[in-house]
């Protein structure tokens, strides 16, 4: 089914993929025109697979659960933010907050991304091709970072849980973020993850692991600068 | 939160359609900032000539032109909106101390090129009564403001102009413009308002006489200016951008063999020729960008 955004309502095209008559086979969808609309594809809940045919704005795929996006474009700030499951598949680059508190799903860039990638993620798996800017992975809780290229300033500034797997160079580490050694475990989640987003798994040698040292965990007086 | 949008021509032949092009630009940014909205174009150099570009709040044209007219001898006078753009040989100097007399007359921007419109309400309308789909010329920037440091007043809105074929937009606040704008007094630098981003012009310009180049400045700029922004400034060569460091204000950069364009948001310039096969790319924190002649 095709859905041109030059034709319908932006409120129209996201009700008719927010409201899937389950029974029905529709299960693949085009969105035309998209002009950097914000919001496109937001909120969708069905397993379909909806191609957007361009560059979007804001928040594209947010709050996604279960469906496969596909933007053949650059994405605005904060694609895919709070998704819940699913996939979203950026073509382009994508602008900052790219994965921002998202609970669970996969994000693949095959370009760069901005600053904050993956703010506050709480479960999300992102594997950019390309580059991050400064500050990515503040904050994360949960979930798996995977960055082909470089990473900006204060890469994993005060995370917890998170994984970084990183190829290129790190301008500079956040406050307690730390390298950590790849264990056998860690090198089968990137393995699976690089298998994801179709980059040759003979790669892994190659990337380095980052997560946090833990020292911001409990108050310290020593590290009152830090917090 | 603030629109901003530039657009600087490479190929001569769309310079009749630079006014079409911004049209579109500020009318998606509306929604950014629905208060005010201002825009400054560059035209082709009128030779020992200036154009001032003056906001009037009398609707009286033909009056004060006769008025003008006794001080200035070869005055031409063009009104749009209410807005003049006053043509004349007389010396920048000269001219803002006959100003000085006319209360009902205040001084946007002057320049061998540029001319400067700004009004307050929503951007789409303000653009309507400019008729800046009209407008023909090289490189042009825009501003649509959601007001926070200072009053919605036509004082309040972008561009600003502090110098010659200068001008300034700016989305995000600084925080410490009370001090640079006292410094800047002293050093002869005129600011008229309250707001923050006629103190940031003011430094450009300040900077611009000391014979600095643009990057140079906007490049001092990042230690001097607090604050949070994303500028775009022109002046009679170019436009150039720059980010803080912490990047928080978007911009999309978007080029082509026959134009750049800069916005606040992508939206702003999906309706620009050729726009699927530009480079776009997003300016870097703390990286001067420039284009020009």
């Amino acid at each position: 089914m095709n859905l041109n955004l030059k034709k319908e309502s932006l409120r129209k095209v996201n009700e008719t993929l927010q409201s899937i008559d389950r029974k029905s086979n529709k299960k693949i969808f085009k969105i035309s025109n998209p002009d950097g609309n914000h919001a496109i594809c937001a909120g969708l809940k069905d397993e379909i697979e909806v191609t957007i045919d361009g560059h979007t704005g804001y928040y594209c795929a947010g709050m996604n659960m279960n469906a496969n996006i596909i933007v053949n474009g650059n994405v605005g700030t904060g694609v895919a933010e709070n998704m819940m499951s699913g996939t979203v598949h950026v073509k382009g680059n994508a602008s900052q907050s790219a994965g921002a508190t998202a609970h669970g799903g996969t994000l693949i860039i095959d370009g760069d991304t901005s600053s904050r990638c993956g703010i506050s993620m709480k479960g999300i798996d992102i594997i950019v091709k390309g580059s991050v800017g400064h500050m990515s992975a503040f904050m994360a809780q949960s979930g798996n970072l995977v960055i082909c290229g470089d990473a900006g300033d204060a890469l994993g500034d005060s995370i917890y849980e998170a994984n970084i797997f990183i190829k290129g160079k790190v301008k500079s580490l956040g406050a307690d973020c730390e390298e950590k050694k790849m264990n056998k475990k860690d090198q089968n989640i990137l393995r699976s993850l690089l298998k994801k987003a179709s980059i040759n798994e003979s790669e892994i040698k190659n990337f380095k692991m980052y997560g946090s040292a833990r020292k911001l965990y409990n108050f310290n007086i020593d590290n009152v600068s830090e917090y | 939160m603030c629109g901003i949008v530039g657009i600087y021509l490479k190929n001569k032949k769309y310079n009749s359609q630079l006014g079409k092009f911004l049209t579109g630009m500020m009318n998606s940014m509306a929604t950014r900032g629905p208060d005010s909205a201002g825009f400054a174009i560059y035209s082709s150099e009128k030779k020992k000539k200036y154009k001032y570009s003056v906001c009037s709040n009398t609707d009286q044209v033909k009056e004060i032109s006769k008025k003008l007219s006794r001080h200035i001898k070869d005055i031409k006078v063009k009104s749009i909106s209410d807005h003049l753009i006053i043509e004349t040989a007389m010396k920048p100097k000269k001219f803002i101390e006959i100003l000085k007399n006319h209360e009902e007359l205040s001084l946007v921007g002057y320049g061998s090129c540029i001319e400067i419109f700004k009004q307050v309400g929503n951007p789409k309308d303000v653009v309507k009564n400019f008729s800046l789909e009209k407008f023909s010329g090289s490189h042009a920037i825009g501003h649509t403001r959601m007001a926070t440091e200072s009053a919605i007043t036509t004082d309040g809105s972008h561009p600003y102009s502090t110098g010659e074929d200068e001008c300034l937009v700016h989305n995000g606040s600084l925080s410490n413009h009370n001090n640079l704008r006292r410094s800047l007094q002293k050093k002869g630098i005129e600011i008229k308002s309250m707001n923050d981003t006629e103190v940031a012009a003011g430094y450009i310009s300040n900077g611009l006489s000391d014979k600095k180049s643009l990057k140079e400045t906007l490049l001092d700029g990042l230690k001097d200016l607090d604050g949070f922004y994303t500028f775009i400034s022109g002046t009679k060569n170019g436009m150039a951008i720059v980010r803080d460091e912490i990047a928080c204000k978007p911009a999309v950069v978007a080029e082509t063999k026959d134009y750049v364009a800069i916005a606040s948001e992508f939206q702003a310039m999906a309706h620009l020729p050729n726009i699927n096969s530009a480079k776009i790319f997003e300016p870097e924190p703390g990286k001067v960008y420039s284009w020009g002649k």
